[in-house]
């Protein structure tokens, strides 16, 4: 076996757990890399327990080629050469698996918890000090100044510079992935759907994608059809949320109040189709719960346009004036080669000019008919990440004008056989904050052996650390606002 | 040009205020169904056909007695009220769901078969903080839903500053705590820390599932299952979220704000 390479598979397939081909630790290691350096993305790099010991299993998407490719490691008890050194992108998922199997990246450069907790707070563990006689130390959190999840941000500052930001998160873990294995539960869904509860539509999707590829069966049409517009109307609500959140950053009053409305605008239409302002409820695994009359899509269709005319309208006054362009211009760049270092995915990683969005990489369901450009902006700054959601809120809004004109019609749900038993499936949607993927591996009852969810925060936390090098410590807020990420995505 | 265009837009259009609570409340959603009911007296002897569909298991129903839905566990799934053969449980498509105790959120006993709804704050705290409420947010586990729903409440359509309540930045500046979020053991250095920082008197304010017993986390070991577990609960807010609309009843209704609406009922 260790002469062939990873094995190839499609966004939302299956494959039994024997063919997925194995390596020695060391092997895998090179093997993995040998993937990376063709081109491959880091979507996700676990362990799973094997009696006493662990495998280590890696998902890796090749973008240009719409492919996803996955490898596992032999069991291995104690360590494993770190693929951190070789490709930064794989650092938290290193440190994650040290966390929970006691496997240790060796030659790791960074180690230390990821989200464990200790007694009542995070284990932090040492953060990374700068010395000097004008160096001092910032820290905020986990209770922030607004109404929004904790976190703690460490920043050595050489008076108003930046020099480094150290994010240590854990605070929102409720042990989600724990609580995932051996199921699905009665209370599977309401944790996946809670997972990261601005994005309930993506995490839900890539469910009911592994319920469904685990069964062998799709979703009826009608149902991947609902899902494609709630995905969007999800993403609308909040990308105008955030363009109103950066002008608040920047007291451009007009767009920020304004955006605060049609927020809430967008999220009435989510719950026009299922009653939840977060869609919670609407995506079940074979389908979804709710359907999209002819009425209902009418209501839709006019109250739609209305929002998207209105946030146009704030869009409009923001990108009009100068103050805030050149609040924005040049404030927490990130190159396009850090990006693709740290394998950032979503609006941030389209905004330093990378190709990178599941719905156009790696179709699946609705997206594999129908299919919104791409938006991407070179800059790698505030100015990018704004404009990059400015410009998704056209695209998504366009996509849904087009996309509401017809239905597919017919059934909206057809429950899904049992899980196949020792099967490994993955799928991944593009959530508004970027690429979701969740991996299961059943075991031979069918059970969750193993259930792995990464939200994009985990990708892009680093990003937003990196964005903040050599800023001013009073740009962090337009920084963070820019980046938007997950809390409780992150922790689990 | 642009203060132009700014100022033409703004005046057409017009206040976007909502009237409520001085003129009739927005409609919810077509299908969020509000609060629910429990009829348990038309339950089949024997039936326990709603309990295991419930997610968060609010649902009990031990032999000889009458069946009991929590709605502080509930995320109004609706999976009860779709399997029910008797419609022992349904929707009331009543926005209001804030209550003042645990107790009077369960539903199903002879009088109990929907929420006691919140009264107001005694009339010594009502004096301090009924024209001026100040909370300090704290998420702990929070998914961002409920959050995003205290959120709206600040925006221009609901204007939660027109009645004296707002959001402030330090614990030392509030007179209470707005907790969102299954409290998770990580955060319960946090947010004791950010409790002892409220000056007395204070109130404690549990908002969503989560806060008020765990939500879809409970039972969890990382978790402590709502707020209560570390501090005294004055308003309990139901739902997974509960709707902006919700939120703000249950805050009008603790401060006795809801003119012409009865606002007590125990």
């Amino acid at each position: 076996m260790s002469a062939s390479s990873f094995v190839l598979l499609g966004n939302g397939a299956s494959l039994p757990w024997s063919t997925i081909p194995e390596w020695p630790v060391a092997s895998f290691i090179r093997e993995t890399s040998a993937q990376l350096e063709r081109g491959g993305r880091l979507c996700s790099f676990f362990g799973v327990k094997d009696g006493a010991a662990v495998r280590l299993v890696a998902i890796v998407a090749f973008d240009a080629d719409n492919l996803l490719a996955a490898g596992r490691s032999e069991p291995v008890d104690d360590r494993f050469p770190s693929l951190t050194l070789l490709h930064p992108q794989a650092h938290l998922f290193e440190r994650e698996i040290w966390e929970q199997f006691g496997l240790i990246p060796e030659g790791h450069p960074w180690l230390k918890p990821v989200r464990r907790g200790a007694g009542t707070a995070p284990a932090n563990g040492e953060f990374f000090r700068v010395d000097g006689p004008e160096i001092h130390e910032v820290a905020v959190g986990p209770i922030h100044a607004g109404i929004i999840e904790p976190g703690h941000f460490r920043f050595q500052c050489d008076g108003e510079e930046v020099i480094h930001l150290e994010i240590a998160l854990g605070y929102q873990h409720r042990g989600v992935e724990r609580a995932l294995a051996g199921g699905p539960h009665r209370a599977t869904l309401a944790q996946i759907e809670t997972a990261s509860g601005d994005a309930t539509i993506a995490h839900a999707t890539a469910h009911a994608m592994l319920m469904e590829s685990l069964g062998g069966v799709e979703a009826p049409l009608q149902a991947q059809w609902i899902r494609a517009l709630a995905l969007e109307l999800e993403r609308l609500a909040n990308h105008t949320g955030d363009i109103g959140a950066l002008a608040n950053d920047v007291a451009f009053l007009p767009t920020s109040s304004a955006c605060g409305k049609i927020r809430g605008d967008f999220l009435n239409l989510t719950a026009l189709l299922c009653g939840n302002r977060f869609g919670r409820g609407l995506v079940r695994p074979g389908g979804c719960h709710y359907d999209l009359d002819t009425e209902r899509t009418s209501t839709l269709l006019a109250r739609l346009k209305s929002s998207l005319a209105d946030v146009e309208q704030a869009a409009a006054w923001f990108w009009d004036a100068a103050s805030v362009r050149s609040r924005f211009e040049s404030v927490g760049t990130v190159s396009a080669q850090q990006a693709a270092e740290i394998g950032l995915v979503g609006p941030a990683a389209r905004a330093c000019g990378l190709v990178r969005d599941v719905r156009y990489d790696h179709p699946a369901g609705w997206h594999r008919l129908a299919q919104a450009p791409v938006a991407v902006w070179p800059s790698g700054d505030v100015f990018a990440r704004a404009r990059v959601r400015s410009l998704e809120i056209q695209r998504s809004g366009a996509f849904l004008v087009d996309q509401l004109a017809a239905t597919p019609g017919g059934a909206i749900h057809e429950a899904p056989p049992p899980p196949a038993p020792d099967t490994l499936a993955v799928a991944l949607t593009e959530g508004w904050r970027g690429e979701v993927c969740h991996v299961a591996l059943t075991d031979a009852a069918g059970r969750f052996r193993r259930y792995k969810i990464v939200d994009p925060s985990f990708h892009n936390w680093m990003g937003l650390a990196l964005a903040l090098r050599g800023q001013a410590i009073s740009d962090f807020p337009i920084c963070n606002k820019s980046f938007n990420l997950s809390y409780c995505g992150f922790d689990l | 040009m642009y203060v132009f265009d700014t100022l033409t837009h703004r005046l057409k259009r017009g206040c976007e205020t909502m009237a409520y609570p001085h003129g009739p409340a927005p409609a919810l959603p077509d299908r969020h169904g509000g609060a629910l009911r429990v009829d348990a007296a038309k339950c089949a002897d024997g039936c326990t056909a709603c309990v295991p569909v419930c997610p968060t298991e609010a649902i009990t129903h031990p032999p000889g007695q009458p069946m009991a839905l929590d709605l502080g566990r509930c995320i109004f799934c609706s999976a009860c009220v779709e399997i029910c053969p008797v419609k022992a449980i349904t929707h009331t498509d009543d926005h209001r769901m804030a209550v003042r105790s645990r107790a009077d959120l369960v539903l199903g006993a002879p009088g109990a078969e929907e929420l006691r709804l919140a009264s107001a704050l005694d009339e010594k705290l009502r004096r301090l903080f009924g024209r001026s409420l100040r909370l300090r947010q704290v998420s702990a586990g929070g998914c961002a839903a409920c959050e995003a729903d205290v959120n709206v409440l600040g925006t221009i359509g609901w204007d939660l500053g027109r009645f004296g309540i707002q959001f402030v930045a330090s614990p030392r500046h509030a007179d209470g705590l707005l907790i969102t979020g299954p409290v998770t053991k990580s955060m319960e250095l946090a947010l004791m820390k950010g409790w002892n920082a409220v000056p007395e008197p204070k109130i404690v304010i549990a908002v969503g599932a989560c806060a008020i017993a765990g939500g879809p986390f409970v039972g969890h070991p990382e978790v402590l299952n709502g707020a209560e577990a570390l501090l005294p609960v004055d308003l309990f807010i139901p739902g997974c979220p509960p709707h902006p609309l919700t939120i703000l009843d249950g805050l009008l209704r603790l401060l006795d704000r809801l003119d012409g609406e009865k606002s007590s009922t125990s």
